[in-house]
């Protein structure tokens, strides 16, 4: 009897803790083209936390980031050649690379996307790309 | 046999919220229920496809997102500290960017090293009027200039020239023209933010155009 009440007690806390449906801050990018079959958490970018800091233009001017979640393929050896985040995120203008939990900070399997998206927020979410 | 009881409730407790879940995650979430009489079935319930509203600004442990089990995650930054005493809107991050900027309660670097660069601003509104009765769109380089290069839209997205650019809401709800940045950064498409945009009423003698159809109507 104390046993059920045990995995009783235990599936509670676990289902308080599960994923449930994301609330994530608005603008909030997962990456995650290589960091789950590398065995990493995948990577979360929060743009309301840099937009305080720097324009837009900084990373998608000077810096070249594309406006596409998952599209400027970045790896780490890019970031430690300097590009992409290691712009920044070189122990100069920022805390250093071997930060590693700061930005590999996702759950698990979870997919490349920008959060909360009005395209995701749609009735019938469509991902088709009609080309420019 | 109280106790017993006691357990069942416990378990029965912890059951729910994974169902819940689970609900939550399977939509439309349907349940069978019997045609008995005065009971409405659940399929004919009221915002069957509502997507309930987003809670605001969690904190990173409980957004969804962000792993609770990284001890990092516990070490970013909660938006709602930072967000403290910037002007708020009813929807994006809840936080007016333009006016924080214009307030000067926010001085983002335009250069990655030199904070005294400033940006390149143009003050030059374009207005687009629209084949509909709501208010016509006025694109204003000023805000846009103040956060973006004009690399970040020319060519690539806009021709620099008026009327060259095919738009319609279509598009932008997809995430094309106006849509690559509102609706995943800056501020969303919503019923509130429409007049964002649709900002220059119409003229007091506009009417909508009419229809082939409706003109040729024989029952008229
Ligand atoms: C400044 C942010 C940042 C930090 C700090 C960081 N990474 Fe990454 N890392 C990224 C990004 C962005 C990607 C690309 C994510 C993707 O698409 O899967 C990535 C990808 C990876 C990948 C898969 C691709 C590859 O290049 O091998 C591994 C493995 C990885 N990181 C390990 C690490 C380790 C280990 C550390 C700490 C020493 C670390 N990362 C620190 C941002 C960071
Ligand atoms: C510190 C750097 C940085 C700043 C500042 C920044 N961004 Fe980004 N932005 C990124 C990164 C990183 C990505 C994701 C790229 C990737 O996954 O390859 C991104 C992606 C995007 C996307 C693509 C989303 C999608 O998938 O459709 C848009 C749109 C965007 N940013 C708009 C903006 C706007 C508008 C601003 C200014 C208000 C801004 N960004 C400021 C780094 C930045
Ligand atoms: C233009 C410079 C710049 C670039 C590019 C940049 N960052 Fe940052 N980032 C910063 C600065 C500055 C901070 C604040 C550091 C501090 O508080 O000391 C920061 C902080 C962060 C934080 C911590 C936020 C918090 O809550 O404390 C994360 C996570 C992060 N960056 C991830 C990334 C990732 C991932 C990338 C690449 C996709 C990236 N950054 C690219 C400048 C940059
Ligand atoms: C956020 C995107 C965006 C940015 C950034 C931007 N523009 Fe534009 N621009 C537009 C749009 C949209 C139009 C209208 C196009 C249309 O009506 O088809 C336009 C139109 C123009 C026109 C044509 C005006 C006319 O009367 O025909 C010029 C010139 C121009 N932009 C120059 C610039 C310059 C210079 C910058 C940088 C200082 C800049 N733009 C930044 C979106 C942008
Ligand atoms: C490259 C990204 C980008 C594109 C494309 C873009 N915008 Fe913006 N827009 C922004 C940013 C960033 C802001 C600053 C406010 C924010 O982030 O919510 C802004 C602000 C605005 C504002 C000012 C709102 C205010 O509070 O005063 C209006 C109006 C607007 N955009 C309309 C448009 C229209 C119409 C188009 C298409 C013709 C367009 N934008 C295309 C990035 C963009
Ligand atoms: C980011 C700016 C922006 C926002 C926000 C916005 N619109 Fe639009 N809207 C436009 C532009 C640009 C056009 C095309 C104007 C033209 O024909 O040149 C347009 C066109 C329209 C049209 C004419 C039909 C069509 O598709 O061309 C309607 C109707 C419309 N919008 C309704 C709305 C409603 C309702 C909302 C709020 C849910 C809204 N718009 C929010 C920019 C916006």
């Amino acid at each position: 009897m104390y046993k059920s009440a045990l995995i009783g007690l235990l599936s509670m806390l676990a289902a308080m803790v599960l994923p449930q449906a994301a609330h994530a801050e608005y603008g909030d990018v997962v990456m995650n083209n290589y960091s789950d079959a590398a065995g990493m958490r995948p990577v979360v970018f929060p743009h309301w936390y840099h937009r305080i800091r720097f324009r837009c233009k900084v990373c998608h001017a000077d810096l070249g980031f594309k406006f596409k979640a998952g599209g400027n393929k970045i790896t780490m050896a890019k970031i430690i050649d300097g590009q992409f985040c290691g712009a920044c995120h070189n122990g100069e203008i920022s805390w250093s690379v071997e930060n590693c939990g700061m930005c590999h900070s996702g759950i698990s399997g979870t997919p490349t996307h920008i959060d909360g998206s009005t395209v995701q927020r749609l009735v019938a979410p469509t991902y088709k790309k009609l080309g420019n | 046999m109280k106790m017993k009881q006691f357990f069942l409730g416990v378990v029965a407790l912890s059951v729910l919220p994974v169902v819940a879940v689970r609900a939550e995650a399977a939509q439309p979430p349907l349940k069978e229920v019997k045609a008995a009489k005065g009971h409405v079935s659940s399929a004919n319930t009221f915002n069957r496809l509502l997507k309930k509203p987003k809670a605001k600004n969690l904190p990173p442990a409980e957004d969804g997102i962000h792993d609770p089990d990284n001890d990092n995650t516990h070490v970013l930054q909660p938006p709602k500290i930072a967000y403290d005493g910037l002007p708020t809107t009813p929807f994006g991050n809840y936080v007016d960017w333009v006016k924080a900027l214009d307030d000067n309660l926010l001085q983002p670097r335009y250069d990655r090293f030199d904070p005294t660069i400033e940006p390149l601003v143009m003050d030059l509104d374009i207005v687009r009027e629209v084949k509909s009765t709501v208010p016509d769109v006025v694109f204003p380089h000023k805000p846009h200039t103040q956060w973006l290069h004009c690399s970040n839209c020319h060519p690539k997205i806009f021709i620099p020239q008026r009327k060259a650019n095919v738009m319609n809401m279509s598009g932008i709800l997809l995430g094309q023209q106006c849509g690559v940045c509102h609706g995943k950064v800056a501020f969303p498409v919503t019923t509130q933010s429409c007049t964002k945009c649709h900002s220059k009423p119409k003229p007091a003698d506009w009417k909508p155009p009419k229809s082939e159809t409706s003109l040729k109507n024989p029952w008229n």
